[in-house]
Order: C-alpha cells, then structure tokens, then sequence
C-alpha cells in the first residue's frame, strides 16, 4: 500500500481520497472550503452526469456536484492497493 | 419549555444545576436557554443559515401571508421581509436573509447577507437579534457559519433545523451542551412540521437570549475567515456536544441511483420536461380559452351599462383588452409556476440542473438556467422569475438576457396569422409535417439559435470577468408541503399581477388615449388620423427598409403591451371587426400590404424583439436596476431590425 497523489478528476466512481490541496485562486479555494472541500477532508465519487460532467462528490457529509474543469484542481491522496 | 422562569443573572460557569433539557419523547422542543431573562424585544431579527438549511421554510412558517419580496438596490439578490405575530397581538419584523455558507463576501449573496447584519445595507436598519437556521443532519459542516455570525455580537438563537429528519436516522445532539460551547441558546426544530417553534417565539419576544446574561463560550471563537480554523472549531463543538451524525439518508439514494442513472436518468429527464410543457398547453390551455370568454363577457357587460361613450371606450376597448390581454396568459404562469414550485422542493431540480450541466455549458451557461429557459417557451415572465435559483450573478444575467428570445406564447397568434396569411399549405414529410407547420417549427428554431448566439456573445464580452466555478450542492430529497408551494405560488401570482398589471395598465391607457386624440369635431378621429396613425406614419421612413408600410407600424407601437396586441390592431385598422389570427379577411388585407418578403421580415421582427413590457418590468426588478433592461431592449431591437432588414432585401 503506497500513498498516491492524483487530481480529484483522475479518480473513478466509487473511489475515495483525502484532500490535499486546492490549486485555484483564493477566492475559489475558500467557496469550496466552505462548502466541505477542505484540505484533510475525505471526499467520494459518488456519481457522474450522462457524458461524465459533471460529478457528485461525497464529502463532509453533502453531496456537492463539480465539473472537470474544477475538480482537476483538486489534489487527494489515495491509498494503492495493487 | 421549561417553567424556571427568568434565571437569576448570569448563571456561573459550571451551573451543573440546571435541570437536563426535557426528555426528547415529551413531545417539546429539546432547547437549552443558556440564561434565561427579559432582554428588551427585538424590533428586527434576521435569518441567517447554509443554503438547504430549511431557512426560507422557517420563515414562512412565522410570517405567512405576512411577507413581500423586493430586490437589495442595485442587486439581483432577492429581499423578503415579513411580520410574524407574536402571543399578545405584538408584531415583530423578520427578514430571510440569502443562504450563505460564510460570510466572506466572495458572492453578492454573501455581501448582501454580511451587510445586513453589520447595518450596512443601505435603507435598512440593523436587525437587532439573528437566528440561525443550521441542518441538523449535517451540523458540524454547517457550524462553520456559527462563528461568524456568533463573533457579530447580536443576540443569537441557533436552531437546529430537521430534527425529525435526525431523529428517523438515528442521530443526536445534546443541545444543552452545544450552547454551553457556544454561549448561545439553541433549540432543535422541524420547520417543515412546524415543531419545536415555541422556543423560536420565546426569543422573538425577549424573553431568552440576552448576552449578558450567558454564560461565556466555553471555547473561543476561532479566526472566521479561515476555513479550516472554523472547522476545526466546528468539529469541536460537535463532539464536545456529542453530536451523532445520522445515517446517510438512503431514500436519496435510492432515487438518486434511479434519476442519475446513466440510462434512466436522461429519459426520466426529458418525460419530466416535456411533461411540464405539454401540461402547460394542454392542461392550462381551456382555463386560458374559460379567461378569454370572462374578458370578452365582462367587457361586453360593462360597455352595455356604461353610458358615457368616452368612459365606454377607455374602459372596454383600452384598459379591458389590454388588461386581458396579458391576464389571459395568468392559467399558464400559475402551472409554471406550480411545477417549478414543486420540482425546486422536492430536491429534483438540483438532480434536473445536474444532468442538463454538459449541454448548458456548451453554450456558456450552466444546468441551472436550463428550466428558466425551458419555461420561457410559454412566458419569460415565470422563466425569468425561475432565474432566482442560480447562485451565479453572471449566469443568472446570462440566462435573464437570453430568456426572452425564447418562443413564448404571446407570439403565436402573430406567427399564425402572418403564416397562414403568406405560406400555402403543403405536404413536406407526407401526413407529419406540411410547409405551415415547418415554418412555425422553423422560427422556433430561429428563437433558439439566437439566443445561443447571444449566450455565447454575452460571455465573451460583457459578462466575461467573473468567473465562479459551478459548485452545486445535491439537497436531500423532500416531500413538498402545501404549504410552501401555495405560499410560493401566491407570492409569484402577485408580482406577476402587481408588476405586469401597473406597467400593463399605463401602457393600455396611454394607447388609448393616443387613439383618441386629436379630437375631430368633437368626435373621436379614425385610427389613421390619431395620434397613434400620426406615430405610424412618423416612423414609416425608418420600418420601409423592412417593407413595412405604417398600418404595420401602428402595430408595432401598439404592440409594445403586449405582442398579440398587433392583431387586434390590423383588425381594427384594417376595419375587419372581431378580427383574430384565423380571420381571413385579415389575412387578404394584409397580403394586399406585405410582400413575401416583409412577411418573413415581420416573423424575424417578432422572433427578436422586446417587444413585452411586462418582461421590461420584471427584468427591471430583478437585476435591480434600468441598465440590463435597456441593453437587452436596444440589443434585441437592433437583432430584430437587422434581420428583417436582410431577410425583406434577401427576399424582395
């Protein structure tokens, strides 16, 4: 098991990580930390939309919806079992 | 609530003393009132809480029919202030505060909630005590916002929203102990149930909640703008609270997997749109038909006991068919209305905006303006009332701007008679499609195209320096109660009917009175030679480009209250009485006065035009302010003018 780091966008459905980071300028960096998307939060992909953008994520407790263009901003880190 | 009336002053730190909070099967609200004393009433308190915090719900369970929604100046933020009646007939003033995750101003939402609560809004006072309305399903997350409303100083009560929803899933809280974290009193309350709501009345009359009769916060306040700070607090005082968190909620899950299904979530979609839409034709279409007959009785009723001739003509033929004319269309609005009531409360609209997302966002706009465009195919009045639930100033202009280049059904009767007037009818696809029903199907078309050119112009340009991102949250699925979609219809019909009806109504009356004057002998002149003809034929140099001679501009002057008024107009110049769109004496005239050319160019002018005051009035009020009206009354007239002008050069 190794720790991996990859971008919210990269992970399937189903998959879960722990955020590390927000790469987007402050502003918007603080609207998704106050909506649960804090850094050390657990976050899930829980759903995609027909064309898979964009997606529900499960995190503290809210499913809150992102598309791509933000959720590649997002950086977690995922547990690698193979 | 408990019977320990007023607490002595302030109640030491560790009161272990102080009775438990009723046992929760008692059937009373579970509150804690850390320091219990008359503090003086307040005059004004605010209601502050996350968007889904049941805030609105709240809210109207305290005012009512009490309650009237305006716009903050110079904001697209919505305003509703209220009255909710206390015990002993007293009266205290409410306002529902936009829902805000924090108070850091990044949107105009939460500048607009922040100025009010510091006393900075202009033309409202400070409201002198604040509950804050928190999801007790989701409470940690959700007391991030307690620590900076709580470091305002303001008297607060926090209620803990959705206790029936915490209960049934098997979460908890000790309020006791979370107001002893806090320094603040809290209570736990279903809005939706109405339970829980005495403790909420004991604050509104001052009769908990004085500061300085709290206890001290046993933690302190962490830095409020930072975010991890607040929920690190947050988390804290959730546990010091022993909050339980409930079990996910599995009924939305359970429907989320069927209405976000890869498959089954697209088709349910559509049924639900189209659904929504043949309702609206089908279903609201007889009241609107029962209306017409009501207008057309009543007017013949009243021309037949008025004897004044003048007072006849200004009530039947002005204000009555200008007034009924657009009330025709109030079945419709309420439908609208209904359905979009009920898709926003039961939580379907969030999944709806989440499944249009992609292809809105190919035209630069998001899934949320997907229904208020949709709606505007019947009215862009309702649609753009339905713009209200899009966070996104800019998304929400985007989709106000675009709204009304949307087919509604104000312009059918024009499109029918000009078409049946000008296209023969022939078969194109056999049985299914003949050459009137392409044409109208084609200027629906034309509608659309514009509206996703003018989209993408709008977001290039004027509209391009904010950029939010699309951040949605997925509220649990609820039942709708009655009471909130009736209260929402009332409230929708009365702007409708206050706004529409006042602009409607002067415009009618100064029609009116344009067809009247100047006076010939004594008598009223013929509607060539009023001041109406007069303006025909002063802007018949500027519409002859478009092959419009001035009885057309007569109908375009005319038309400005409303577009179906044009045929009426015609009728009545033309001399045809009782003239309508399937009148085919109407038709012969105005064959004799438009070539093939202007016809088509009347179409395009029609399809582009603002030529709605209704939707100038309700754009005006919720942009708050004249400058998007205008620049959307000049861009879609230039749309208009241009086009009409290319298609009569184009077609002769």
């Amino acid at each position: 098991m190794t720790d991996i780091k990859r971008s919210l966008a990269s992970m399937k459905e189903g998959e879960e990580g722990v955020l590390e980071r927000l790469d987007l300028p402050d502003d918007m960096a603080q609207r998704l930390m106050t909506m649960g998307f804090l850094p050390g939060s657990h976050v899930r992909v829980t759903r995609r939309a027909p064309g898979g953008d964009p997606r529900v994520y499960r995190v503290d407790g809210s499913e809150i919806a992102l598309r791509r263009e933000t959720a590649i901003h997002l950086y977690l880190t995922t547990k690698d079992s193979e | 609530m408990s019977d320990q009336s007023s607490a002595g002053p302030a109640a030491p730190e560790a009161d272990h003393t102080q009775p438990a909070p009723e046992p929760r099967s008692g059937g009373q609200a579970p509150s804690v009132l850390a320091g219990r004393a008359d503090r003086p009433r307040p005059r004004f308190v605010a209601l502050v809480g996350p968007p889904n915090s049941g805030k609105s719900t709240l809210f109207n369970r305290l005012t009512g029919l009490r309650q009237k929604t305006a716009n903050y100046p110079g904001v697209t933020v919505e305003k509703r202030v209220g009255r909710a009646q206390l015990r002993g007939g007293l009266e205290v003033k409410l306002i529902d505060l936009p829902g805000v995750y924090s108070l850091t101003a990044h949107s105009e939402d939460e500048r607009v909630t922040r100025d009010v609560l510091v006393g900075e809004m202009q033309g409202l006072e400070q409201p002198d005590a604040v509950i804050l309305i928190l999801d007790s399903t989701n409470l940690e997350r959700h007391l991030m916002l307690a620590a900076p409303i709580l470091a305002l100083g303001l008297p607060t009560l926090i209620a803990l929203n959705m206790r029936d929803d915490l209960d049934a899933r098997g979460g908890d809280v000790d309020v006791v102990a979370l107001a002893r974290q806090v320094g603040a009193p809290v209570t736990l309350i279903s809005a939706t149930l109405g339970d829980g709501l005495e403790t909420i009345y004991d604050f509104l009359e001052g009769v908990i909640g004085s500061p300085d009769l709290l206890q001290l916060p046993v933690l302190r306040l962490p830095v409020i703008s930072d975010a991890p700070e607040c929920r690190r607090w947050a988390a804290v005082v959730g546990t010091e609270a022993h909050y339980r968190s409930p079990a996910p909620p599995k009924w939305t899950r359970r429907l989320d997997a069927v209405f976000l299904h890869p498959v089954a979530g697209p088709i349910i979609f559509l049924t639900v749109v189209v659904a929504v839409f043949q309702s609206i034709f089908t279903v609201a279409q007889p009241l609107m038909d029962g209306v017409e007959v009501l207008v057309t009785i009543s007017g013949g009723w009243i021309a037949s006991i008025m004897p004044v001739p003048w007072l006849r003509s200004l009530l039947v033929d002005g204000i009555w068919s200008g007034v009924g004319s657009v009330i025709v269309f109030l079945p419709q609005i309420l439908f609208l209305f209904l359905f979009i009531g009920l898709l926003e409360d039961s939580g379907y609209m969030a999944r709806a905006a989440f499944i249009a997302d992609r292809t809105m966002a190919k035209v630069g706009l998001q899934g949320k303006s997907f229904l208020p465009l949709v709606s505007s195919f019947a009215c862009a009045v309702p649609g753009i009332l339905a713009a209200r639930t899009i966070e996104s100033k800019r998304d929400r202009i985007a989709t106000i701007m675009i709204a009304p280049l949307m087919t509604c059904s104000a312009r059918l009767p024009v499109y029918t008679l000009v078409i049946a007037a000008f296209i023969p009818e022939r078969p194109l696809l056999g049985p299914f499609l003949g050459t009137r029903a392409a044409s109208l199907l084609g200027l629906y078309v034309l509608g659309l195209l514009a509206a996703i050119f003018t989209a993408a112009l709008l977001k290039s340009s004027i509209l391009r320096a904010d950029r939010s991102p699309f951040v949605m949250e997925m509220p649990p699925y609820r039942v709708p109660t009655f009471h909130s979609i009736s209260l929402r219809l009332y409230d929708r019909t009365k702007i409708f009917v206050r706004r529409i009806g006042t602009v409607i109504l002067t415009v009618t009356v100064l029609l009116w009175v344009l067809t009247q004057v100047p006076l010939m002998n004594g008598e009223t002149p013929p509607i060539e030679e009023s001041m109406v003809g007069t303006l025909g034929r002063t802007i018949e140099p500027l519409i002859e480009p478009l092959g419009f001679n001035w009885k057309i501009g007569v109908g375009l002057v005319t038309s400005l209250a409303a577009r179906e008024v044009i045929v009426g107009t015609l009728g009545t110049i033309y001399g045809i009485e009782g003239a309508n769109e399937d009148s085919v004496g109407l038709q012969e005239s105005l064959r004799r006065d438009l070539t093939l050319g202007g016809a088509v160019a009347l179409l395009i002018f029609f399809a582009f035009a603002l030529q709605c005051m209704s939707t100038v009035a309700v754009v005006r009020k919720e942009t708050g302010g004249w400058k998007w009206p205008i620049i959307q009354f000049t861009y879609m007239f230039v749309l208009a003018y241009s086009g009409a002008f290319i298609a009569h050069w184009l077609l002769g």
